[in-house]
């Protein structure tokens, strides 16, 4: 008699011999696949929403929409061009202030800082990332925009007034360089974090080597670990951009939303996302309404870009950042 | 010489590490910054009026901002309800079941998802339940902080059920117990204490969101009695009295900020100690 016939004999052992039902096993895995599902259906949701909201816009200016400059609700006229330069300008100007702090904050942490401060610091920097946007934008609006204006604004005019970017009055203080400063502060968590898993990535025995060599802390962390972290140093990058592109609230109340081009940076500008914020709700006509969904699609498609560009430079690296950041 | 150039390089070290410090302090200065002048601004405001009134009519001073607590509550609750099923069965199929291509695939959509600016979302739920419904309401502004609950959570759960042993998994088969039972009543109860943690995570994530409710849940000066009317909720109300004209509306901004501060550490101090001794250290935890 065989093991399992023995205990089927016992009483009361049956059932757990017995071939479990397949029926529910199928329906877990059909309920648990079509809840992964969704994540597709979502992406092409997102892409033919928009899409489709756009649609009377795409077909009423084409592609002069990302080249027009004029944006007039009260005619029916729309051209993305301010917006589209207002959301770079910002964006790239916040990354690149926040670039050099983040990448100096993650060179303390990994390879400067003593052990017991490596935490409580890293944890600091998270919390920085878990402050709401809106309430980033209340403390713009009531302490940094007014520190800029009076403090920091007058000295870059004084001492760097010669550059074209620094001319101009200064006006109110909701400008392009407070909305660069404001998401700077949004994005520096997310670059150090994934800067950190960079640096962290290097193998010791790479600074072991410079070491050996003579050289100095300084010296063992540019040579070892800054020149073999280049590209996961862009990948960084490209991510607090994304997340720069997108940012909402907290520039809305601090750019001064006014479109149009000007080399200062001490003037007010807005961006794709915060026009969107400020016109959407009051669209005037169908037209206007399509024309902010366009915008959201342009946003849309130029934060994927950049995110896949990120992914392909970082590789697995900075998984657990990337996720939901 | 040679010394020389041996003490520039040691000065060097030594700049190099104050600068290094410097900037790290720099980088921390504004959470200091804003903490402290939520505190002074704010807490002097938070008091049982703010709590349980409704706003008084624009430019009386008074009034509190009960509505907009109770309907941030509302929205989180319906956006938790919808995202975190969902989330968390999709987290399941990735990790248990899931072909290697079809992981990467899926991943790969959550991924984009969670890059998608939050402010698509309410463009994407205008187009999809308010337009069709002619209104906003709180059920659009909970689905749209579901759709940015879903990807979070999805990741977040996949994530934690790898770290869970894949002997606990074949222990089970092994004892005939059939493969959904033993996901949900082995796997998943070994990674509950994660799994919670990414949920409650996500859900204070989107507690903060005000973009993706503007053309949504829009705002309610007063108690919603139905999910289908407009809602208010407290980061836009925030929004609202930060830019509106009234230095009283000002002060309630702050007390309202505060709150919502409060709410979201108090979240990230509980994901810590839910975390504390788990194989995924909180740091990571709660950047994911």
């Amino acid at each position: 008699m065989s093991a399992a016939a023995a205990l089927s004999a016992l009483p009361g052992r049956k059932s757990i011999l017995a071939p479990p039902s397949k029926a529910a096993d199928t329906a877990f895995y059909a309920l648990t696949f079509a809840m992964a599902i969704t994540v597709l259906a979502l992406v092409l949701i997102v892409g033919v929403e928009l899409f489709r909201g756009a649609q009377a816009s795409i077909h009423s200016f084409g592609w002069r929409f990302f080249v027009g400059a004029n944006w007039d609700p009260v005619n029916n006229d729309f051209g993305a061009l301010p917006f589209i330069a207002g959301t770079a300008v910002s964006s790239i100007l916040g990354t690149a202030i926040a670039l050099p702090l983040s990448l100096a904050t993650a060179i303390f942490l990994t390879e400067l800082a003593p052990a017991w401060a490596r935490q409580p610091v890293s944890t600091l920097v998270e919390m920085l990332a878990s402050i709401p946007s809106v309430i980033l934008g209340l403390w713009g609006i009531y302490v940094m925009v007014p520190w800029l204006h009076d403090a920091l604004f007058p000295l870059l005019k004084r001492y760097f007034g010669f550059l074209p970017i620094f001319q101009g009055p200064i006006g109110g203080g909701y400008c392009m360089l407070s909305a660069a400063m404001i998401i700077a502060i949004m994005i520096v968590p997310i670059i150090t974090s994934i800067a950190r898993e960079v640096f962290r990535a290097v193998p010791d025995s790479q600074r072991d080597a410079a070491y050996a060599l003579g050289a100095t802390h300084w010296e063992a962390t540019r040579l070892a670990v800054l020149n073999a972290s280049t590209r996961g140093i862009f990948g960084a990058a490209m991510l607090g951009l994304a997340r720069a592109l997108g940012e909402t609230m907290a520039v809305t109340m601090v750019i001064g939303n006014r479109p149009g081009f000007s080399a200062s940076l001490f003037a007010p500008g807005s961006t794709l996302a915060s026009t969107i914020a400020n016109e959407f709700v009051e669209a005037v006509s169908d037209l206007h309404l399509s024309a902010l969904f366009e915008l959201g699609l342009a946003l849309l498609l130029v934060t994927i870009v950049i995110n896949l560009l990120a992914r392909l430079l970082l590789g697995a690296l900075g998984r657990k950042t990337r996720l939901g950041l | 010489m040679n010394d020389l150039h041996h003490q520039w390089r040691k000065a060097k070290n030594w700049i190099v590490s104050g600068l290094c410090f410097a900037c790290a302090l720099m980088v921390l200065l504004p959470l200091g910054l804003v903490v402290f002048h939520l505190i002074r601004m704010g807490a002097s405001s938070i008091d049982w009026a703010f709590l349980t009134q409704l706003p008084n009519r624009a430019g009386e001073p008074g009034g509190g901002m009960a509505n907009a607590i109770v309907g941030s509550l509302i929205l989180i609750s319906l956006a938790a309800a919808i995202g975190i099923p969902v989330g968390v069965l999709g987290g399941i199929y990735l990790a248990e079941y899931a072909s290697d291509r079809r992981r990467a695939s899926i991943r790969f959509a959550a991924d984009l998802l969670n890059g998608t600016p939050s402010i698509v979302w309410g463009i994407v739920v205008y187009a999809l339940v308010v337009r069709p419904m002619k209104g906003a309401s709180a059920y659009a502004g909970g689905l749209a902080l579901a759709l940015i609950i879903i990807p979070l959570v999805i990741r977040t759960t996949e994530e934690i059920l790898q770290l869970v042993p894949n002997g606990h998994r074949e222990a089970a088969l092994a004892l005939g117990i059939p493969k959904w039972k033993g996901i949900v009543f082995i796997v998943l109860k070994t990674a509950r204490q994660g799994i919670l943690s990414g949920a409650l995570l996500a859900c204070s994530r989107v507690a903060g969101e005000t973009a993706p409710l503007l053309f949504t849940a829009a705002g309610n000066d007063s108690w919603s009695r139905k999910l289908s009317e407009p809602i208010a909720s407290l980061p836009r109300q925030i929004y609202d009295f930060a830019i509106g004209p009234y230095d009283d509306w000002h002060r309630q901004a702050w007390a309202g900020a505060l709150i919502l501060m409060m709410v979201a550490l108090a979240i990230n101090v509980t994901v810590r100690i839910l975390m504390r001794g788990s194989s995924l250290p909180s740091g990571q935890m709660t950047q994911m």
